[in-house]
């Protein structure tokens, strides 16, 4: 026999307190929630410390999607670098495009054609649908429910049929270009686009027919992850995080971009800031998109609505039919995808409501053609970051819930 | 828009005219250029102050001059929900600068302050987490500075003989593309490449 087994013999010499074993002793266990897991949704990494199943403390690692674009943007020109924005938050790229768009517009003072500025934003709402029926359906299969991302996905679908008619890219579509649009839109596409917004609200009622009032979604969502304003200011929230909880704060409505300002639409706020709640305003927004797109259609196809899609000048590039004819359109197209457009210098910060929230460039320039320094802020990297706040006292399975309706993509997060 | 942001500006020097350097208002946005040292009291007072209410931050990060004794510039965004407004917040600051910390004021300011110092180095007194955020664990240098090369210093490949990954010194096949854009219309001072002594010739 070993003799130091012989030490741990059972015989009350150290007050039976030999008989609690380390399984005994209560502890809080730490487990790694990703980086590889579907309601993750991306590549994160999210240490938690559990007592029992209630979560203690929250870590998120982020940075696994890190791909170094600020440091790409500052050794390539400003129209190389418009192409980043669509790999940002890929679930609505052209939003982003449009925050870079609007930052250099701002400091060259180029003012964007009326039909542009339409464009414009008839595909900033679909893309903001896109957004939220992509959001409102996954969030709902963490939570348990299979049939919505099939519904909500196919919707999507239809709606990067959309994306690819106008620019020729389902996702990624650099079609926002500094000036207005790459572009114009047939009239058939925009016939297409409302017919298909005709028959949206129909898939809208179906998802929300599933569950809006059903029992189990209703338990994994009330009252979780609850956000009241204090929170808000303190952890900068915006766009979905802030109205949830009844604040009604909208760019598109406090600061109007664009041509925002002459269409109508409300600014849905819920009453509780609990992701159920988040979940009734991103549905209800998606009405109020569906309204501005049929008011855009409709600016559209007015008379005042028609003429050219991009302010003509040293942005954009000469019409082909220019470049046959005269040599001085061949040498603008040459130089403006050689060596780019040069930017007068100076600094400007340019946000647009883009369906996850406020997203904004921080753009200097120094007055050569490529961007002195870019700083992209995006609206999720501030909501994971307020995890650890939010996610502190709840269950483990509310984790996913809370990831899902926070609207987290690591694209624009990592960056 | 342009009106009630003078009126800020002057408000501000006004009341704080230890802290507020000068400031000025370009495409529509307010720009305030402030010292190291009125850091934390500066950003407190545009919280609290009933006139500003910038209470939610929007951003921070900086900008590389390497020209500059005062190398970096720090960047603050502030919005007011309630005002409606925007400031920006400007620091210079040195490479061994440390900068106070402003997470008491702005919980949000902890990952700001992380990528701040991931990126450019900058330390921040009074984190309580300064830990790297965006870049590899390990990771050696600050990306965003001037003075990094793009392509980084090591790659990283899955190695099958020793079934791990593996860093490497970064190879390039074909050596990184810098054009240069200069006109030589515009100011470039070119040397042809032969004629070195045409300057020597002449003189």
């Amino acid at each position: 026999m070993d003799p130091e087994d012989g030490e741990r013999m059972m015989d009350g010499s150290k007050d039976f307190n030999d008989t609690q074993t380390g399984e005994q002793k209560i502890r809080n266990f730490n487990i790694n929630f990703g980086p590889q897991h579907p309601a993750a949704h991306g590549v994160l990494r999210m240490v938690l410390e559990l007592d029992g199943e209630i979560v203690e403390r929250a870590d998120p690692h982020i940075g696994l999607l890190h791909r170094g674009t600020e440091k790409l943007m500052e050794s390539r020109t400003y129209l190389q670098n418009l192409p980043y924005f669509d790999r940002l938050d890929y679930v609505a790229p052209m939003n982003q495009e449009h925050a870079w768009c609007l930052a250099i517009e701002k400091l060259c003072g180029v003012e964007v054609p009326r039909r542009g500025s339409l464009i414009r934003v008839l595909f900033s709402e679909i893309g903001r649908i896109m957004n939220h029926v992509f959001n409102v359906t996954t969030q709902a299969m963490d939570v348990g429910a299979l049939t919505p991302p099939l519904w909500g996905l196919e919707a999507r679908e239809n709606l990067m049929v959309f994306y690819e008619r106008a620019c020729g890219a389902r996702m990624h579509a650099a079609y926002f270009r500094p000036g207005g649009v790459h572009q114009d839109l047939p009239p058939e596409l925009i016939d297409d686009i409302e017919t298909w917004a005709n028959g949206f609200p129909q898939v809208l009622d179906d998802i929300s027919g599933l569950l809006t009032e059903n029992r189990i979604f209703k338990q994994r969502n009330v009252d979780i992850g609850v956000v009241t304003e204090e929170d808000i200011q303190n952890y900068g929230y915006s766009g979905i995080m802030a109205r949830g909880s009844g604040l009604a704060w909208d760019l598109r409505r406090a600061q109007p971009y664009e041509c925002y300002d002459e269409f109508e639409f409300q600014v849905p706020v819920g009453t509780n800031g609990d992701c159920y709640d988040r979940y009734l305003v991103r549905l209800e927004e998606m009405r109020q998109s569906l309204s501005i797109i049929h008011q855009a259609i409709a600016k559209l196809r007015a008379p005042e609505g028609q003429g050219d899609v991009m302010a003509r000048g040293k942005l954009s590039p000469p019409s082909r039919g220019d470049m046959k004819r005269s040599m001085e359109s061949l040498i603008h197209h040459f130089k403006l995808y050689t060596e780019g457009f040069k930017v007068p210098a100076g600094e400007v910060y340019a946000a647009v409501e883009a369906p996850k929230g406020e997203f904004g460039v921080y753009l200097v320039s120094d007055g050569s053609n490529k961007p002195y320094r870019a700083k992209i802020r995006a609206p999720g990297y501030l909501h994971l970051q307020s995890m650890d706040h939010v996610a502190v006292g709840h269950q483990l399975a509310d984790v996913a819930a809370i990831i899902g309706t926070m609207d987290i993509v690591f694209g624009e997060i990592d960056r | 828009m342009s009106d009630a942001l003078k009126e800020l500006g002057g408000l501000l020097e006004a009341k704080r005219p230890d802290c507020v350097l000068n400031w000025d208002i370009a495409f529509g946005e307010l720009t305030v250029n402030v010292p190291l040292s009125a850091i934390p009291s500066f950003i407190e007072f545009l919280k609290a102050d009933k006139a500003c209410k910038f209470s939610t931050l929007v951003d921070i990060t900086a900008v590389d001059y390497p020209s500059r004794e005062e190398r970096f510039d720090l960047v603050y965004h502030f919005l007011s929900m309630y005002t409606n407004q925007r400031i920006r917040v400007k620091v210079a600051v040195r490479e061994a600068d440390m900068v106070p910390s402003i997470t008491d004021v702005h919980p949000s300011a902890g990952w700001f302050e992380r990528e701040v110092f991931d990126m450019f180095g900058i330390l921040f007194s009074g984190h309580p987490d300064l830990r790297r955020i965006l870049t590899d664990y390990g990771f050696k240098g600050h990306p965003l500075r001037k003075d990094f090369p793009t392509t980084g210093y090591t790659e990283v490949r899955y190695d099958e003989v020793e079934k791990r990954v593996v860093y490497e010194p970064v190879s390039l096949t074909q050596e990184y593309r810098q054009f240069d854009f200069m006109s030589p219309w515009e100011g470039a001072n070119y040397i042809l490449p032969g004629d070195e002594k045409s300057d020597e010739a002449k003189g």
